[in-house]
């Protein structure tokens, strides 16, 4: 079986025993049944137990695994292996505080997340049967729902970096406007004031950076936009 | 070491699908509750499901859930329980729609109901043709369904322990449980969460295989946890080896891709399933068609340059149906094995995906166990449901889309059951055994100070290749004993594991060593009560209990209708009846299972 060695430099920080980080210089051999770079991190953490990094599913669902990879976001189980040459730098997620080594503190992403009532509101009395949808208007919602949760695109935001506690974030407007996009829910009005400030929905200057690393190909964008056209409408 | 402790009328551990469904239970109960895990909620296992979640609707075509009831004990091989099978079934309809009104995506049919496709092993009339009981959102059902369900916590303001690891279950000298010590990985801290009710849902154990679709974290804790608490495990035997895993990445593939009209093939393009089961083909039961692809493996009809895959072909199907209805396929086609399914078809081999026994539980989702002259008597205070438990609707094989509709029925009983119970208890808290608590910390103490110990990673390694090798598809006697002192030997090794990393701070060397003390728990269990069951029954066929004449498919009614209870201590193997009568229902009557 043919194996080659790869080199990687890793972000490397214990709090309990480190007084700073520093980039750790780290090689391991993969063979062909190694496909992806969470494959190769599993082989590198087999070497040194102390390499610390999330993750689950290893089939891009779970959304655990994200991490700065050559200077960009993205899940470690569905990068290729084949796509990656010569040293692969690692790096924890920008923008968010580091816990230890290629693990980020995700409580401002979930709050963000939660400040926009990621949840059905209908306040009618709930009928015997489902309530009901076209296809049509259940097509709304493809290319919204999937998201993961991973942060790779909010992370990836220079708006989310300066403003993580008042810009809500590609992946929380993202599930606004599932919620807005959705006929079951009757909030619509209620997220939009929730949304109307400099700050929350405002701050996206469509650098679209969180289009372009989106492991799932979601476009944050085109919904922040359509919220947007929404909160203009509703002044007309 | 100091363990700090914190009192909840409730304690919830695990926060996939069983785990949230409970807490909504809890939440509307106004009981102080605390939902454990060790990942973030939308994290866990659930979310890889795909192909759907089971209920007679009937949105599409006519169905009932007496035909629901009869498709699911004939797949058990009559295993299962048919009280909790028939409640689970009745219930179906009630917690599906349930789920739409918390917002879950469904897909629709033109009438704007839920969507729904056929299935294996489910059909109309009492077996007579494929059925669409399958509630579907595309090919992401379990994302959709956990992600629902996590946001109707929020809504609920459910209060979450998130990336605390559930170490052990405090249990007294009356057999009384008293709730759980739980590590803290951020920080290291201990803490013994006290609590009336202490509800299980921590998954399966998929990952004692090899080759498996379960994701990193199913390690079995829950049973783990148990078992050390000297509660039995039930069943353990029967594995489910889900037919279409991408070959050499074990990711999966969902049923319902055969649901949509695909075919498996072998080398020669035939679609041997024809042969197998000439009525269902390829929406035959799951270790049905996991038999047949390894038959044509081994016969020397599998495709590839060492003919050890089949190929599941969806080139026939319109393009439009399939980036509809299974786009997530599709991607992971590309992503896993390089085939795009539109114009090429899918390697796949039969991998280890659902443990069917767990936890002993009754339909309430009570934990029970053997006591005095009775088999099954509550534990008090212990509740268990999704994965973990066995209530026993799967029995000796789990037909697809009846877990999720398992987590969601049984997530809602545990809970229901759980609040009764502490509303009616008049009593305080009792006080925390120090021995319990203990006995936990001796364990971190050992991990801490060991030295020169076995290798975690290869002590892993060796565990997924012994269970692989032994346990697998098809069983074999002499394999299974050679198993048994394989996988206890692995044993001695995990209890001498060593970890170079003793940081306090989110230390996952010492997370993987204790998820390692709970997955040989399962390991052993499983190999033990396989090695002891002299029959061939839904998943759990053995070369020495062929087809004949007297006993069809190898199936022993006579001595082995019953199920295993395997206990720690000693590796002691005991037995207790199926419970063949339904709650309002006829029996369902025993006889050959064929599709």
């Amino acid at each position: 079986m043919t194996t080659r060695t790869m080199q990687f430099k890793i972000y490397r920080y214990d709090p309990d025993r480190d007084d700073k980080p520093y980039m750790q210089d780290i090689s391991v051999e993969v063979d062909a049944t190694d496909r992806k770079l969470l494959d190769a991190m599993v082989k590198l953490k087999a070497k040194d137990d102390t390499l610390s990094f999330r993750r689950s599913c290893r089939e891009g669902v779970c959304g655990s695994d994200a991490l700065n990879i050559n200077g960009r976001n993205g899940l470690a189980c569905l990068t290729d292996l084949r796509d990656l040459t010569g040293t692969v730098v690692l790096r924890p997620l920008p923008g968010l505080p580091v816990i230890r080594d290629l693990i980020v503190d995700m409580t401002q992403f979930f709050k963000q997340y939660h400040s926009i009532k990621p949840y059905l509101i209908n306040n009618d009395p709930p009928p015997e049967t489902e309530r009901l949808q076209t296809p049509e208007e259940r097509d709304e919602l493809n290319g919204v729902y999937e998201c993961i949760l991973c942060a790779c695109c909010s992370t990836s935001c220079p708006s989310f970096w300066w403003n993580p506690d008042k810009f809500v974030g590609p992946a929380g407007l993202l599930q606004a406007y599932r919620f807005i996009a959705d006929t079951r829910d009757q909030a619509t009005s209620e997220r939009l004031d929730n949304l109307e400030d400099p700050y929350r929905l405002f701050r996206c200057h469509t650098i679209m950076n969180c289009v372009d690393v989106c492991p799932k190909g979601l476009n944050p964008t085109r919904a922040i936009g359509k919220i947007k056209d929404m909160m203009v409408r509703r002044v007309i | 070491m100091k363990v700090t402790k914190r009192t909840f009328d409730a304690v919830i551990v695990g926060a996939g699908g069983a785990g949230l469904r409970a807490a909504l239970q809890l939440a509307e109960s106004g009981l102080k509750t605390a939902v454990i895990t060790k990942v973030f909620p939308t994290r866990s296992h659930t979310v890889a499901a795909q192909g759907g979640v089971a209920a007679s609707l009937g949105n599409s075509e006519e169905d009932h859930w007496h035909w629901h009831m009869y498709d699911t004990v004939k797949g058990s091989d009559w295993l299962g329980d048919q009280d909790s099978i028939e409640f689970m079934c009745r219930k179906a309809n009630e917690v599906v729609i349930e789920l739409e009104h918390y917002g879950m995506p469904f897909d629709r049919t033109d009438a704007g109901k839920i969507y729904q496709r056929p299935f294996g092993g489910h059909m109309s009339n009492f077996g007579e043709k494929p059925v669409r009981r399958s509630c579907a959102a595309a090919d992401r059902t379990g994302h959709a369904m956990l992600h629902a369900l996590y946001q109707r916590n929020v809504r609920a303001n459910t209060q979450f322990f998130v990336e605390w690891m559930a170490l052990d279950l405090i249990r007294d000298a009356e057999g009384e449980v008293l709730g759980v010590t739980a590590l803290e990985m951020e920080t290291g801290e201990i803490v013994a969460f006290q609590s009336k009710a202490t509800i299980f849902a921590t998954g399966g154990a998929g990952r004692i295989y090899y080759s498996s679709t379960n994701a990193f974290i199913n390690t079995g804790d829950g049973l783990g946890m148990a078992a050390r608490a000297g509660i039995p495990l039930e069943d353990m035997e029967f594995w489910q080896f889900h037919p279409t895993g991408v070959a050499g990445a074990g990711v999966l593939i969902t049923e319902g891709v055969r649901g949509e009209g695909g075919i498996l093939r072998n080398s020669a393009g035939e679609r041997f399933m024809e042969r197998y089961a000439p009525n269902a083909k390829d929406l035959a039961s799951r270790d049905v068609v996991s038999r047949a692809m390894t038959t044509e493996i081994n016969e020397g009809r599998g495709c590839g340059p060492h003919k050890d895959f089949v190929l599941l072909d969806i080139t026939h199907l319109d393009p439009k149906v399939i980036m509809q209805r299974l786009p997530g396929i599709r991607e992971i086609s590309i992503q896993f094995a390089g085939a795009d399914p539109i114009k090429e078809p899918i390697p796949v081999v039969p991998t280890a995906h659902y443990q069917m026994g767990g936890i002993p539980t009754n339909y309430h989702g009570q934990v029970v166990a053997p006591r005095g002259n009775s088999m099954s008597v509550a534990v008090p205070g212990f509740y268990a449901a999704g994965e973990c438990a066995c209530a026993s609707v799967h029995g000796a094989n789990r037909l697809g889309t009846n877990s999720l509709l398992d987590l969601l029925v049984f997530g809602k009983s545990a809970g229901e059951t759980a609040v009764e119970d502490v509303k009616k208890s008049t009593k305080a808290h009792k006080a925390l055994p120090q021995e319990a608590i203990d006995r936990t910390l001796a364990r971190l103490a050992r991990l801490d100070t060991q030295k020169d110990g076995a290798d975690a990673h290869q002590t892993r390694l060796t565990l997924q290749r012994t269970m692989q090798n032994h346990c697998g598809v098809f069983r074999f006697a002499d394999k299974l004993k050679e198993g048994v002192t394989k996988i206890l030997e692995v044993q001695q090794d995990v209890q001498r594991v060593a970890i170079k990393d003793k940081s306090k701070v989110f230390n996952t060397a010492r997370i993987e060593a204790i998820e390692l003390e709970n997955l040989i728990e399962v390991a052993v269990s499983t190999m033990i009560s396989a090695e002891a069951r002299k029959e061939s029954r839904g998943a759990h066929v053995r070369d020495d209990a062929p087809d004949t004449a007297e006993h069809p498919n190898g199936r022993d009614d006579d001595n082995w209708l019953k199920h295993s209870l395997w206990f720690k201590e000693g590796n002691r193997l005991d037995y207790k009846s199926v419970k063949l009568t339904p709650l309002t229902v006829d029996t369902i009557e025993l006889k050959k299972r064929a599709y």
